[in-house]
């Protein structure tokens, strides 16, 4: 990181710190861009995680890969690539889910698709010469270069999605939860489910822009995890999880601001570390309820 | 194209991983466990550049890390089939660490290659050396042998669990040497295809095969010829065309299998069938 070198790193003095972490343009818009994107990621992610669309969640945060690398081969700007082929990936999830096969034969589908899709991008690269540190970047993700521009593209898209997301909630949450029964109550669940997979593809492109097509996925199922871990109450759910990656985002920004290591490793750690703590404290409340009810009974 | 080691090589170790991938992605789909052949992708990922941070073998590290991730995974999940959002949450991390190391490996090791990463990510199968593709077809063997040694209890397990469970066939203990064994067959597939486009090798042979049988040996057969087949077919467009990657040819061959497959047994061309 070229700027790490005109300051002096941590001082003591916690406001000047935080005096420093302001004080940069490049820094503002990464904080900017980093919680709209943690907000869209939080809400997507935590419907995402109740649908038990992981794996095609993943698969649309790889596809971002070869739709950025598309779009730098073609000379278009990289936010075209991005929502362009998250969209199209959408499509063909969509297509793959509607067929209704069993569960083996879909992943395998899904599968092959993100296969396809990180061949393509590596395909795209190797013809566009691009050196490799625009393959790193592509795939990991870069904060340094969020320009203003970006930042309200990325507010127009994420006010739209969420948009969509608040007039459907309730519908796809009873479609999540019991599609056959939200179905023979006359909701459109076919529809819902691709109408998701569209918001998801956004929030996915959006996401990789900051996060890079391989880290997109930290953001999007690890708070979403433990906010289902700690919750099953949706609005509480939702809320938690935006908080989560909120939270991690510009934890993980600061720390990297400050650090030579890159953000991404700093939000998947932070993320996981969190997740982790919950689940363990799961299991041992559970153990510490079963032993007091065992002590009770033999009282 | 024969006369070349390299191409030599590659076809060599290449067919031998292919055989592999194939037998093993077969239970793969049958599992519906591609997700966690997707996780294991990453992890080989990770282990990779952090022995290449530790100045270890590579390989060594991909394969520690596949092995250890594939025992973690299956104990993730319950009995009947892993956990999903626990995988996820857990290889978004094992990434992260992954850059880590990308990143110290690159700013430590300015004078060495930066390609390392790249190589993990994306496979070298044309710059295998002779004791490389040794090693390559030596492990691909014994994984294979142990995959057909336990195949009759596996896909019995894989086909209704409870059944087996109540059988006495060791559930428990065969899912989690599947995914050792997995684990095993991705650090193999990482040095041909590269960590990231291992899951192709892994899912679309096997999708292939399922669409076409049902019938398992035949359908574990089908799928080692589709990944075999991907492979001479990948690596032998990447020689002929220069420019294209190998890694790239082989899955587009591999997905392009699938997808005539899909196609051949697709409703619209037989009406008599509903699948």
């Amino acid at each position: 990181m070229p700027e790490a070198a005109t300051f002096q790193g941590l001082s003591w003095n916690p406001l000047t710190d935080l005096h420093e972490l302001f004080a940069y343009q490049f820094m503002v818009n990464a904080l900017e861009a980093g919680t709209i994107v943690a907000v869209m990621a939080g809400v997507t992610g935590w419907f995402m995680v109740l649908r038990r669309q992981t794996f095609a969640g993943h698969t649309l945060s790889v596809i971002a890969f070869p739709g950025a690398a598309a779009a730098s081969l073609a000379g278009l700007p990289l936010a075209v690539g991005y929502f362009g082929f998250c969209g199209l990936g959408a499509l063909a999830l969509a297509g793959i889910a509607g067929t209704r096969r069993s569960l083996g034969a879909e992943s395998a589908a899904i599968g092959a698709l993100q296969a396809l899709a990180l061949a393509l991008g590596f395909l795209f690269v190797s013809l566009y010469h691009g050196v490799l540190n625009g393959l790193d970047s592509l795939l990991f993700g870069t904060f340094l270069g969020v320009t203003t521009d970006q930042v309200v593209v990325l507010l127009v898209v994420a006010v739209a999605a969420l948009g969509l997301v608040a007039i459907a909630a309730r519908p796809l949450f009873f479609a999540s939860v019991d599609a056959d029964v939200a179905r023979a109550g006359g909701v459109p669940v076919n529809a819902l489910g691709f109408a998701f997979l569209l918001v998801l593809g956004l929030s996915v492109a959006e996401t990789s822009q900051i996060t890079g097509a391989l880290l997109v996925f930290a953001l999007l199922v690890t708070p979403a995890a433990t906010a289902h871990q700690l919750t099953p109450r949706p609005v509480l759910g939702i809320v938690l999880s935006v908080a989560l990656a909120l939270a991690v985002t510009w934890l993980g920004l600061a720390l990297a601001f400050f650090s030579i290591y890159p953000v991404g490793f700093y939000v998947t750690s932070l993320s996981f570390g969190l997740y982790v703590l919950v689940r363990a404290g799961r299991v041992l409340r559970a153990r510490l309820r079963a032993t007091a009810r065992l002590a009770l009974e033999a009282a | 194209m024969f006369a070349h080691e390299f191409m030599r090589n590659a076809l060599i170790a290449g067919t031998f991983v292919g055989l592999a991938c194939g037998l093993v992605g077969y239970f793969v789909v049958l599992r519906a466990q591609v997700f966690a052949g997707d996780a294991l992708s990453h992890v080989a990922f990770t282990g990779g550049l952090a022995a290449a941070v530790l100045g270890l073998d590579i390989l060594a590290g991909v394969f520690a890390a596949t092995i250890l991730g594939g025992i973690v995974i299956g104990l993730l999940g319950d009995k009947a089939h892993a956990d999903d959002v626990a995988i996820g949450s857990f290889f978004a991390w094992s990434l992260g660490l992954g850059v880590l190391f990308l990143t110290i490996f690159t700013t430590q090791k300015s004078a060495g290659n930066g390609t390392a990463g790249v190589r993990v990510l994306f496979g070298s199968i044309f710059g295998l050396s002779g004791s490389d593709v040794r090693t390559s077809v030596a492990l691909s063997l014994v994984a294979c042998a142990l995959l057909l040694a336990v195949a009759r209890p596996l896909l019995f397990a894989s086909l209704d669990n409870a059944v087996a469970a109540a059988q006495g066939v060791p559930v428990r203990v065969l899912g989690l040497g599947f995914l050792a064994l997995l684990g095993l067959v991705a650090a193999q597939a990482t040095q041909a295809v590269g960590a990231l486009l291992l899951l192709g090798l892994l899912a679309a042979p096997a999708g292939a095969a399922h669409r076409l049988t049902a019938i398992p040996y035949r359908g574990l057969l089908f799928s080692a010829v589709f990944a075999v087949a991907s492979i001479w077919i990948g690596l032998t467009l990447a020689y002929v065309f220069p420019t294209l990657p190998p890694s790239s040819m082989i899955i587009a061959a591999a997905v392009g299998i699938y997808a005539l497959a899909l196609a051949a047994t697709s409703r619209w061309l037989q009406p008599g069938t509903v699948t």
